[in-house]
């Protein structure tokens, strides 16, 4: 065991590296829910996002582009959620289920030419002299763009939230879709673009994982990241920068265990890889007791009758 | 004469099953105060959201200052000047009051200038409020100012305000017609919708009168009695239950200082709570929405478990026994929300006499169903009260509210309580049901069962009870006899205006 | 334009219609789906559905239809229980790990030590295990508010985690040659669930999943606890109304659904599995929620949805090796059928109508 192997700074970066696909995922779902739409479905779009990422960056040789891509099949994957919970009424908890499960089943179909292939690399942020300074360097400017579109995205969204009128609309209507609509916002519609929203978020968070944090494809690759999401966005208390506390919280443990693995530490592989879940299910169980800030409509359909 | 500010021709909305508005036509002039009168299910509701651009006529034409008015949706009603006070759902709870009004605006100012306006406008039209102050922390009367002051603040040419006063205690109404009569003389035409005959002959210039969709007259409130309005609305003479003179026995059922904490965020907190009801007697229990109704009938159908003693049965304490325990020994209960709460909404009406029926009707045995007994038991409750249904196998959402009402208080009558409680049993009620409703409790009283009402309606509570108590903020009045208890006495028992004054001019 | 209208109740008819016009549709789109991937759709369906009850070799596949089916029956109606209740178990796959490495673990204590009443506490085993997992979402989410979802799924997760440490660590099989794995059930009497009828597949776990099925029937249908189970689904505030406690509700449906997939996985690894190993879970767990909403909450329903999906997996195998259909696209289409049946269900509860136009 050489815990000395462990360098902080190192340790920091990758940590911010790997909570960005939990907090682009996050962010997406934290404004669908605030529309009072709850989609368990945040794994299927990130594994779909995923793969097409991939896909299309491999293709194109543009991470670029890939990301592009992610972000699209992500919004459209998320339309099937659309399709069955603000078209067809069909309860939001198995459609969600229902999109995780066929997300994986097709990300698999999908991906199966692309196991094994190493995809173009994006390049990092590389500012003369800032990204060269010692410790703040590697950790605030040595890293690729879309982390920094990640914090940007919360940013944005705590802003569009806080305040301006389309923020308020999308609170309005999570908080009381029948008070909303005798105003005359268009519900559905309002929840169907936070739908797709989230959707293109979670797409930006699996292809992050498949072409940065990983980077190659395999099937199931998110292995419960965007749960973890889902659960961060409970932890956030719905508030945006919560949700980047959260997600760093949650990307520092998974980094601390895995130079723990790397370092030989004593206890066995199996218990540090199962840490991010316990310490996921314990941060919940902490957090339960205040639900207040939960949309109040959340996960209720609505139907505009007479 | 000049030409009205709105002009209503020929309406009609049909939904499957039921013709909503049958060619209606009235004129509301400028500067007038026009009642909407009618019974529930008239076809009030439609009407309104039809000139408020919700709904869609099927055919028929409005005209606005004589050019033609069809709002595709409220955005566009609120732009020619038309603006809506809504019965419900219309607030956000969690969100504050120049947020909410911000909501129904087109294009608000900025949230700073906004507050300053709301201050301004609530002072001079005498309802003050803080513009940063959470909606679901207000009460019941302070909300529907949310609303007035949001309707205001757009200079309206007509304001709808849909049974504003179901939600007022009587002082609190006071207030509100001050201000309607103030809107008035600035030339604010008001479409004002209730059922509340007196109200619409102190405040409004002119009436009309619907029922079943149709316009069946106009009149001048100012001129007609009371009575005729009703017979106009209500198509028949009505009969008022009969109480025949009762003597009251043993204390039945007891509460003393009783407290519970809120159930939820924006719930009501019971403050040191003492009831008493003897075997007997309608205990009548009055008070604004949401000032501990909901909790209230929650202590005592058991929903809400409290220390053993602070609840007694005859003495005995049931503070710690579940609704099931509670049914046993003879207390029962029927909650306000009929869907959802007293029943549920997709179940046949077989499977929701089983839900309160089980105990006391025998339907289960070592917790095995018995299906033939509860559908005998639905067939009962639908002969006895005249519940109209297909049958019992029909899902208790298809039934009309009035009709499900009678279900759902049917229910627990049939079932011979020793104590019953009811909240807002003729809530959404046509009146002829409404009358049955009341003659079955008073006749349940008459076999000696000891019977508390909670009701927002006190016409309903005066006609009933024996002994009159009031709800204000969590906190139950001593009681008094109900008879010779006069207005104020009551408005005030209510909690008066509740510590909202009316702004100097 | 097309317009939703709200039925005045549920129509009985499309609510047994739906799970067949959603098989037919996920046929169609299905055989869309292979036709894409450059096989023959006819052909492909043929394969899947055809092949595994009717075709040369279904002498070979019919009891694989029963060894593939139990687990799911039994699972699903464990999660339908919770499902119909609106308490969402989500982390069946976990519970199945624990009562197949709890089973197997007591079985294992024994060994190899030959006794009659090995196998009944090998399945008092299994079922608590899978109970005793379940019970963590159950009571954090009884004490705490927490949301059972979340909790279920994570605890997946930290199962798979434990089930690579059982076959690498304690229960690996110390005659292993260093392989992974615990020593195999099959060829240890007093553990092994075998067939009842030799070639038959007809072992222990399809009779629990038959008796589970009945109980199920019974219990919503004609017990004071089903109907509860059936009002808190619908409106949990009249259960509450009448007599409901919702604790006691989540610990039990959490409880019996944790319990049968425990069973599920009890059964599996001391029968056609054999031994515990990294890969001893292929997700039964996941697909038993298709399974219980094909079936519609419904135990008979659930019943023919079991022996549905094991066809899929069966008729997939085959098409795999015999069209070289890939197994992915098998998963994609059990997930059609998901969708598809989420999507008729409107037709259940609202009335679809066409206006040509809408009067001004």
């Amino acid at each position: 065991m050489d815990l000395s192997a462990i360098n902080p700074v190192l340790l920091i970066a990758s940590l911010m590296v790997a909570a960005t696909p939990i907090l682009l995922a996050a962010i997406g779902e934290l404004v669908v829910e605030k529309s009072g739409v709850l989609n368990l479905g945040v794994e299927g779009m990130m594994i779909i996002g995923a793969v097409s990422g991939f896909a299309i960056a491999v293709e194109t040789s543009s991470p670029w582009l890939g990301f592009i891509a992610s972000a699209a099949a992500g919004a459209v994957f998320s339309l099937l959620f659309v399709l069955l919970t603000q078209v067809a009424q069909a309860n939001q908890v198995a459609s969600g289920l229902a999109l995780t499960l066929s997300g994986l089943g097709l990300s698999a179909l999908l991906g199966q030419n692309y196991v094994g292939i190493r995809p173009p690399q994006m390049g990092k942020l590389d500012i003369p002299l800032l990204s060269d300074l010692p410790v703040v360097g590697p950790i605030l400017f040595g890293h690729d763009p879309i982390l920094y579109i990640g914090i940007a995205l919360t940013a944005g969204v705590w802003a569009m939230l806080k305040f301006t009128r389309a923020g308020l609309v999308l609170r309005a209507v999570g908080e009381n879709h029948d008070a909303a609509h005798a105003l005359g916002y268009k519900v559905i519609r309002i929840r169907i673009l936070a739908i797709m929203f989230g959707g293109a978020c979670a797409g930006l968070g699996g292809a992050y994982i498949s072409l940065i944090r990983v980077p190659q494809w395999t099937e199931g690759m998110t292995a419960g990241v965007g749960w973890i999401a889902l659960a961060l966005v409970v932890f956030a208390s719905w508030k945006p920068w919560r949700a980047l506390l959260g997600a760093y919280l949650f990307g520092g443990v998974t980094v601390v265990q895995l130079n723990l693995q790397a370092a030989g530490v004593a206890i066995p592989v199996e218990y540090l890889a199962m840490s991010p879940y316990v310490i996921t299910i314990v941060v919940l169980v902490i957090l339960s007791a205040d639900k207040s800030s939960a949309p109040a409509a959340l996960g209720r359909n609505f139907h505009a009758s007479r | 004469m000049s030409v009205p500010l709105l002009s209503l021709q020929g309406l009609t909305k049909a939904y499957p099953g039921v013709v909503a508005n049958d060619s209606v036509s009235f004129d509301i002039g400028e500067g007038e105060v026009h009642a909407l009168l009618g019974e529930n299910g008239a076809g009030k509701s439609t009407l309104v959201k039809m000139i408020y651009g919700l709904v869609k006529p099927d055919s028929g034409q409005m005209l606005l200052r004589g050019t033609p008015y069809a709002p595709p949706e409220p955005r566009a009603a609120r732009g020619d000047g038309i603006a809506m006070v809504f019965q419900h759902f219309s607030l956000f709870d969690a969100l504050n009051v120049a947020e909410n009004i911000a909501l129904g605006m087109e294009n608000p100012p900025a949230m700073k200038d906004l507050a300053a306006r709301i201050r301004e406008v609530s002072e001079s039209y005498g309802l003050p409020l803080d513009p940063y102050r959470t909606v679901g922390d207000l009460s019941a009367g302070e909300r529907q100012r949310v609303e007035i002051i949001r309707c205001l603040l757009q200079d309206p040419k007509l304001l709808i305000m849909d049974e504003p006063t179901s939600v007022l205690t009587p002082q609190e109404v006071e207030i509100l017609f001050q201000t309607l009569q103030k809107l008035r003389s600035e030339g604010t035409s008001i479409l004002y919708i209730s059922h509340k005959l007196e109200e619409i002959r102190t405040l409004c210039d002119h009436a009309t009168i619907l029922r079943l969709g149709k316009n069946v007259g106009e009149c001048t409130p100012a001129e007609t009695s009371a009575r005729e309005m009703a017979e106009l609305m209500v198509g028949s003479t009505l009969h008022t239950p009969e109480r025949a003179g009762r003597e009251l026995g043993d204390v039945a059922l007891d509460i003393s200082g009783l407290s519970v904490p809120a159930p939820s965020a924006f719930g009501t907190a019971l403050k040191n709570m003492h009831l008493s009801v003897r075997k007997g007697e309608v205990l009548g229990i009055g008070g604004v929405a949401g000032n501990g109704q909901d909790e209230l009938l929650n202590v005592l159908s058991g929903e809400t478990l409290t220390e053993a003693d602070a609840v007694k049965l005859n003495g005995a304490p049931i503070g710690q026994l579940g609704p099931v325990e509670r049914r046993r020994l003879g207390v029962l209960a029927a909650p306000e929300e009929r869907l959802g709460h007293a029943a549920a909404p997709d179940m046949s009406l077989i499977e929701n006499a089983m839900l309160t029926g089980a105990v006391r009707q025998g339907l289960e045995t070592n917790g095995f169903l018995n299906w033939g007994a509860a559908k005998g038991f639905a067939e009962n409750i639908i002969e006895a009260f005249d519940v109209r249904t297909p049958g019992p196998e029909n899902a208790a959402r298809s039934l009309s509210g009035g009709n499900l009402q009678k279900f759902v208080i049917g229910r627990e009558v049939l079932q011979d309580p020793d104590v019953l409680v009811v909240n807002q049993p003729t809530w959404g009620v046509d009146a002829a049901a409404a009358a049955d409703i009341r003659q079955s409790l008073l006749d349940l009283a008459d076999k000696g069962a000891a019977v508390i009402c909670i009701s927002q309606d006190l016409d309903e509570l005066m006609e009933i009870s024996d002994n009159f108590a009031a709800l204000n903020e969590g906190r139950l009045s001593a009681p008094r006899p109900a008879a010779g208890l006069t207005v104020d006495e009551i408005g005030l028992m209510l909690g008066g205006a509740h510590g909202m004054e009316v702004a100097h001019d | 334009m097309i317009r939703l209208e709200k039925r005045p109740q549920p129509s009985r008819a499309w609510s047994l219609a739906t799970p067949l016009v959603a098989v037919l549709a996920t046929m169609l789109f299905g055989g869309v789906l292979f036709a894409v991937l450059g096989k023959d759709p006819v052909e492909a369906i043929r394969t899947i559905f055809w092949e595994p009850l009717f075709g040369e070799f279904s002498f070979y596949y019919r009891p694989q239809l029963l060894i593939k089916g139990a687990p799911l029956v039994l699972i699903a109606i464990g999660l339908s229980l919770g499902f119909k209740a609106g308490i969402w178990n989500i982390g069946a796959e976990g519970q199945y790990i624990m009562g197949a490495i709890v089973g197997a673990a007591v079985g294992l204590a024994f060994y190899p030590y030959e006794a009659w009443y090995i196998f009944p506490l090998m399945v008092i085993g299994g079922a608590l295990g899978g109970w005793a997992w379940a019970m963590i979402p159950a009571v954090l989410k009884v004490r705490f508010g927490t949301n059972e979802i979340l909790v279920s799924l994570m605890l997946v997760y930290v199962a798979e985690q434990l089930l690579a440490s059982a076959s690498l660590r304690f229960l690996k099989n110390p005659e292993g040659f260093g392989f992974p794995g615990s020593r195999n059930l099959q060829s240890y009497e007093s553990a092994f669930n075998a067939d009842l009828i030799e070639g038959s597949g007809m072992h222990w776990g399809v009779v629990a999943a038959l008796i589970a099925v009945i109980f199920a029937y019974i219990l919503l249908n004609r017990h004071m606890l089903g109907f509860h189970i059936r009002l808190t689904g619908e409106a949990p505030r009249a259960a509450r109304f009448a007599g409901v406690n919702p604790s006691r509700l989540i610990l039990l449906c959490l409880g019996m659904s944790g319990a049968l997939a425990g069973l599920a996985g009890l059964f599996e690894v001391s029968g056609p599995a054999g031994q515990i190993s990294i890969d001893f879970n292929v997700g039964y767990g996941f697909t038993a929620i298709i399974v219980a909403f094909l079936g519609r909450l419904h135990p008979v329903g659930i019943l023919l949805a079991g022996g549905l999906m094991a066809l899929t997996y069966i008729g997939g195998d085959i098409a795999q090796s015999n069209l070289g259909l890939p197994s992915a696209a098998i998963q994609v289409f059990q997930g059609m059928l998901l969708f598809f049946l989420l999507a008729l269900d409107l037709l259940t509860n609202y009335r679809v109508t066409l206006r040509t136009s809408e009067v001004a």
